[in-house]
């Protein structure tokens, strides 16, 4: 550990030992979050604290007084998000992490929680803009992987059936909850949990598309109206989870976040590199299978052209069926696996799949390869650009990569010029 | 128990957020429904025009008729923007482009660094003096029999309908002219109109200016309405809640958006409404607290919306023979 993080983790336990006097004074029964405001050892006033439920409901705004210190009383036990309005700290007073503006805390019944927001001068010099680059490209490799994986199956699902699936991001969803209910209810370990959900969710995939897609194209259905019916689909997925599950983050049980290790100036947790290094080792899977195998090969003739496909004797049903069960599959691997490096929540699938529809129209509609290149860029525009904005705005970097692509390049990087109308 | 959920239903049918969802339907309804363009970002245009009146009048102290033409205005280079990239192209993408952009939308005026014009995550309230000072209703009594709706209330139904009716008779006159029968041909053929020597883009820019604009006036209603607005308020969903309403009154039948918009309200009402009481009188599970309600009703929203695709893609005042749409 280095002297920095050794200073880093004492000035946390300060603040932690800080919060933890501030909660015994407030024990009562009912739930709040509260905590106290220092800055060089003494208490700031009149700073605005926001806290809202995880759908971004606003519960209430406390304000610090004289001690620096605040409370929120709140509704019921459950996950909050707290923000500091920085625009209301004093002169000469910031948050010494920017990126710690918004916490996320959970609350357990009839008891407080302290929300620790670090004030001082913010600590940034030459040398740790670097060491930001190196972290935030890392970050943006592990989260454009995850984004790859699960964008490729809508991008052959669009290349094969012409519909974009706007329920892609609730597959992943879906994925990621089989995976937490066999993990966390059942009690099975996370990597037989995470086979079950893989299964099941390619089940469902490939379930969805024989007893619903397929009708629909033999009745002739347009495709405007089957993408509103995937729409449709989405809100039923999503919001069923909801019901179920509830609004809150929640973790596996296994492979919690493990104490980070500094590998030159980047800060690495194993599990990190694991779901990293798995991801690639699937990609060039299926890369291989896309190029190798009679399906694979299948599947791009296909996406390529449909009716020369069905001419030279390819079965499109069947090939439809496996991209279906294929993409279903590969989207519940990237569902385990941000859960794995995050949490899971009923919004994850939705979010990503801006951020898919960004990889896939970058990398080109409709293309295996495209949609992993475009995911990549994708996922690192949106890490890097933390570095020098607000991380509030990450993904606002990335939707408007998508824009652009469109001025100047509507098939994508490799698409071919034809795909578009 | 049975008479009060329908009291509540009907309350919510004829409420002010029934008719901000109209004024989006009617904006739907020209992009889908006569032209054919995908718009799912109608959330962001209703964000523009909310915005716009809260902007002007909360943080900057202008008066309420600036803060509507600003949220027009707002719409109209919102349309601008979106439409320059992607009307040339398949109307898949413009479907991603408008959804993205919508987001993008609600992001900024989220963020810390909007803060000092938007309010950030705490949103903007205190905006609607000059709306109600205008009210001629006097005080103290309330509205519409068994509505029970106060001053208010009142007032911003009677504005919020009259809108919606204006704006439907707009529709109505804009179908039967020249404008009207070139929109409807782009949506039949493109092709077919572009080599009788129109304007494709320009009228497609058009169609999405004005649909816009109209989705921009439904967001001034309804932050007016509730006095305050919040960037959450404008997550994608209420694009799809705007669909579902379309698609429920009918795809391109100039009636439709107002048929559905009150029957859709209709149906959320009565079920949020009935869950609610259910709840209360303990007949519902444990578990069944505020967040299964909102689970359950968003769940219908989804099942609604993909049988009507399925069995009924027409709605209930549609003609099937307008609804030839595909992407091409």
């Amino acid at each position: 550990m280095t002297r920095v993080s050794r200073l880093g983790l004492l000035v946390l336990l300060l603040f932690a030992a800080l919060g933890s006097l501030g909660t015994a004074a407030l024990a009562q029964d009912t739930e709040q979050i509260g905590g106290r405001l220092v800055a060089d050892g003494d208490g700031v006033p009149g700073v605005d604290i926001a806290v809202a439920t995880i759908d971004g409901e606003l519960v209430g705004v406390g304000t610090s007084d004289d001690n620096g210190e605040w409370s929120v009383e709140l509704p019921e036990a459950g996950t909050y998000l707290v923000t500091i309005d920085v625009a209301t700290l004093p002169a000469g007073v910031e948050l010494r992490d920017p990126e710690r503006q918004e916490l996320e805390l959970r609350v357990s019944e009839g008891s407080s929680a302290t929300a620790l927001f670090a004030l001082g001068e913010r600590e940034e010099v030459g040398s740790i803009l670097l060491q930001r680059l190196a972290q935030s490209t890392f970050n943006g490799v592990k989260f454009g992987l995850i984004i790859a994986m699960t964008a490729i199956g809508l991008s052959l699902i669009f290349g094969t059936t012409g519909l974009i699936n706007f329920a892609h991001g609730d597959l992943v969803t879906l994925g990621a909850f089989l995976a937490y209910t066999f993990n966390v209810i059942v009690g099975l370990h996370l990597i037989p949990s995470a086979l079950i959900a893989i299964v099941l969710t390619a089940a469902f995939s490939g379930g969805i598309d024989a007893g619903l897609w397929r009708p629909l194209r033999r009745r002739g259905t347009g495709l405007i109206a089957m993408l509103v019916i995937s729409i449709g689909l989405a809100f039923v997925i999503r919001h069923v989870i909801l019901f179920f599950f509830g609004g809150s983050r929640r973790p596996y049980n296994d492979y919690p976040l493990q104490l980070a290790t500094q590998v030159g100036p980047v800060r690495v947790q194993p599990v990190e590199l694991w779901v990293m290094g798995l991801s690639v080792l699937i990609l060039v899977g299926v890369a291989l299978m896309l190029t190798r195998t009679r399906l694979g090969k299948g599947m791009r003739a296909v996406a390529d052209n449909r009716d020369l496909a069905e001419s030279s004797g390819i079965d499109v049903q069947r090939v439809i069926l496996s991209v279906w069960i294929m993409g279903g599959g590969l989207t519940a691997v990237g569902g385990i696996f941000l859960g794995m490096i995050e949490s899971v929540d009923y919004l994850m699938g939705f979010r990503l799949l801006l951020l898919m529809f960004a990889g896939v129209i970058l990398g080109g509609l409709g293309t295996a390869y495209g949609a992993m290149l475009g995911s990549l860029i994708v996922g690192l525009v949106s890490e890097v650009s933390t570095v020098f904005f607000s991380s509030q705005l990450k993904y606002v970097w990335a939707l408007g990569v998508l824009i652009i692509i469109l001025l100047v390049r509507p098939q994508g990087l490799l698409g071919q010029k034809e795909r578009i109308g | 128990m049975a008479g009060d959920i329908l009291f509540d239903a009907l309350r919510t049918a004829l409420g002010p957020t029934a008719a901000s969802y109209a004024l989006l339907a009617i904006g739907l309804n020209i992009h889908f429904g006569f032209t054919g363009l995908l718009n799912f970002g109608q959330a962001g245009f209703m964000l523009v025009g909310a915005y716009g009146v809260a902007i002007t009048v909360s943080t900057f102290g202008g008066p309420l008729w600036l803060g509507v033409i600003v949220g027009l205005l707002g719409a109209v280079v919102l349309a601008l923007i979106l439409g320059v990239p992607t009307l040339r192209l398949r109307a898949d993408y413009l479907a991603i482009t408008t959804i993205a952009a919508a987001e993008i939308l609600r992001l900024l005026v989220r963020s810390t660094a909007a803060e000092p014009i938007t309010g950030g995550v705490f949103g903007l309230r205190q905006f609607g003096g000059d709306f109600f000072a205008l009210n001629p209703l006097p005080d103290g009594r309330t509205y519409f029999g068994a509505l029970a709706a106060s001053p208010n209330r009142a007032w911003v139904m009677i504005v919020g309908w009259s809108l919606v009716g204006l704006m439907t008779l707009l529709v109505w006159a804009l179908m039967r002219s020249p404008w009207g029968r070139v929109i409807r041909s782009i949506r039949e053929d493109e092709d077919a109109a572009r080599s009788l020597g129109k304007n494709v883009f320009s009228f497609k820019m058009q169609s999405l200016v004005l649909g816009g604009a109209i989705g921009a006036l439904g967001g001034a209603l309804f932050a007016l309405s509730l006095q305050t607005v919040q960037p959450d308020t404008f997550l994608p969903q209420v694009t799809f809640y705007a669909f579902a309403i379309l698609i429920l009154g009918g795809t391109a039948s100039t009636a439709g958006p107002i048929v559905g918009a009150t029957i859709f309200w209709f149906l959320i009402g009565s079920l949020q409404s009935g869950l609610r009481r259910f709840s209360d009188a303990g007949m519902l599970p444990d578990f069944f607290g505020a967040q299964a309600v909102g689970a359950v009703t968003l769940t219908f929203v989804g099942v609604l919306i993909m049988a009507l695709m399925i069995f009924r893609p027409q709605g209930i005042l549609g003609d099937k023979k307008e609804l030839q749409l595909d992407v091409s």
